[in-house]
């Protein structure tokens, strides 16, 4: 009697590793919002300047994302 | 039946088409095999680019001083693009050379993205890479027709490639860097960041509604049809999140060509900088200053 095998899962590995490769992302993302909500809350004069400043810089952060998620659809 | 089969869960995952990569692929329906095969995608671009032609037109040339309620809508609209995309990236001084090209990039993506959740459409016409490709592509013109139109040729390379204040041995490292930045990466993240979300935003509104048509209609046991409403629900919600995105999309990459022309435009350049007004004004008082003691000296 060989190896019997016991149960089989079939897909694709390279969404987990999407999965892995957007941990960084997310944490980043997570602290641009914090620490612009941080600094609204110091400074509520300048929100409207931290909003778009806050929102470039998700749209840089999120590239990093999107790569991954193009490079596991490829 | 295996030991380990979990029943219901994998004749659920087996008997359902999942939406795919192939959505975005479809198949050319005029002047196929062509360089200008017309796909599904190609026409929805052309059918709302029609559509914001003609809208816009006839909003334009029916334009009254007392504007209407449509007319107020777009001049919102426009005023928008103005205010929150163009001023604060430029400036007053220079915004208004290039509203015009900010507006054309902020509506136009807008309305393609929002394609996708237009019934009838179905699909954002930003969602094949050649689309977000001309877009980023006009943007790398933009910015570098508006940083050789100040500085001329030789000008905007310099300032772009050779930063002033750093020693020169760096320039070895960061003249390559700055050259792939400013015609490679740049264009790439405009391209991707549009692309990738759009595709991803396709993909779960498909994966919703595909998953309701299952259950509701062929899923086994029928108990499960109940089951149904959530995956309604959540494609509802994420509706309105894809027109959000759309919207935030086209609202980043409007920015980021704004701050990008503004890098390649030195606000000095339009001679309305504080500092250098400040510094003229300096200059005058100290000639004032000079010709008071000259008199003084003299009498």
């Amino acid at each position: 009697m060989g190896i019997v095998t016991l149960a089989a899962i079939s897909g694709d590995i390279k969404f987990i590793g999407y999965g892995i490769a957007v941990l960084g992302p997310a944490i980043a993302e997570g602290l641009i919002a914090s620490k612009a909500l941080e600094s609204t809350a110091r400074q509520p004069e300048a929100g409207g300047h931290l909003q778009t400043v806050m929102l470039i810089a998700l749209a840089f952060v999120e590239v990093i994302a999107l790569l991954s998620f193009v490079l596991a659809l490829m | 039946m295996g030991l380990f089969d979990l029943g219901a869960g994998m004749t659920l995952a087996a008997g359902m088409k999942m939406p795919g990569i192939d959505e975005f692929l479809p198949q050319p329906l005029l002047f196929a095999g062509t360089p200008f095969a017309i796909t599904r995608i190609t026409l929805i671009r052309l059918i709302m680019t029609a559509i914001i032609l003609i809208v816009l037109g006839i909003t334009a040339h029916r334009a009254t001083l007392i504007p209407g309620r449509w007319q107020g809508f777009v001049e919102y609209g426009m005023d928008f693009v103005r205010e929150q995309i163009a001023v604060p990236a430029l400036g007053e001084s220079r915004a208004d050379r290039y509203t015009g090209n900010l507006t054309m990039i902020f509506f136009v993506i807008f309305l393609f993205n929002l394609c996708e959740v237009i019934p009838g459409f179905d699909m954002p016409a930003t969602a094949a890479i050649a689309c977000p490709l001309v877009f980023a592509i006009w943007s790398v013109i933009s910015y570098v027709g508006a940083g050789i139109r100040t500085r001329g040729l030789g000008g905007f390379l310099k300032e772009e490639l050779f930063p002033s204040g750093v020693p020169w041995p760096i320039y070895i490292i960061l003249a390559p860097i700055n050259l792939l930045e400013v015609f490679i990466v740049r264009p790439f993240s405009l391209t991707v960041r549009l692309f990738a979300n759009m595709i991803a935003g396709h993909l779960i509104l498909a994966v919703c509604y595909a998953g309701t048509q299952f259950l509701l209609l062929s899923a086994q046991p029928r108990a499960l049809a109940g089951a149904s409403i959530l995956t309604l629900a959540g494609g509802l919600a994420m509706t309105l999140f894809e027109i959000f995105v759309g919207g935030l999309q086209a609202y980043i990459f409007a920015v980021l060509t704004a701050n990008y022309i503004a890098l390649s435009t030195p606000e000095t350049v339009s001679g309305d900088a504080p500092e250098q007004v400040d510094k003229r004004a300096e200059r005058s008082a100290q000639v004032a200053g000079n010709a008071r003691q000259a008199a003084l000296a003299t009498a």
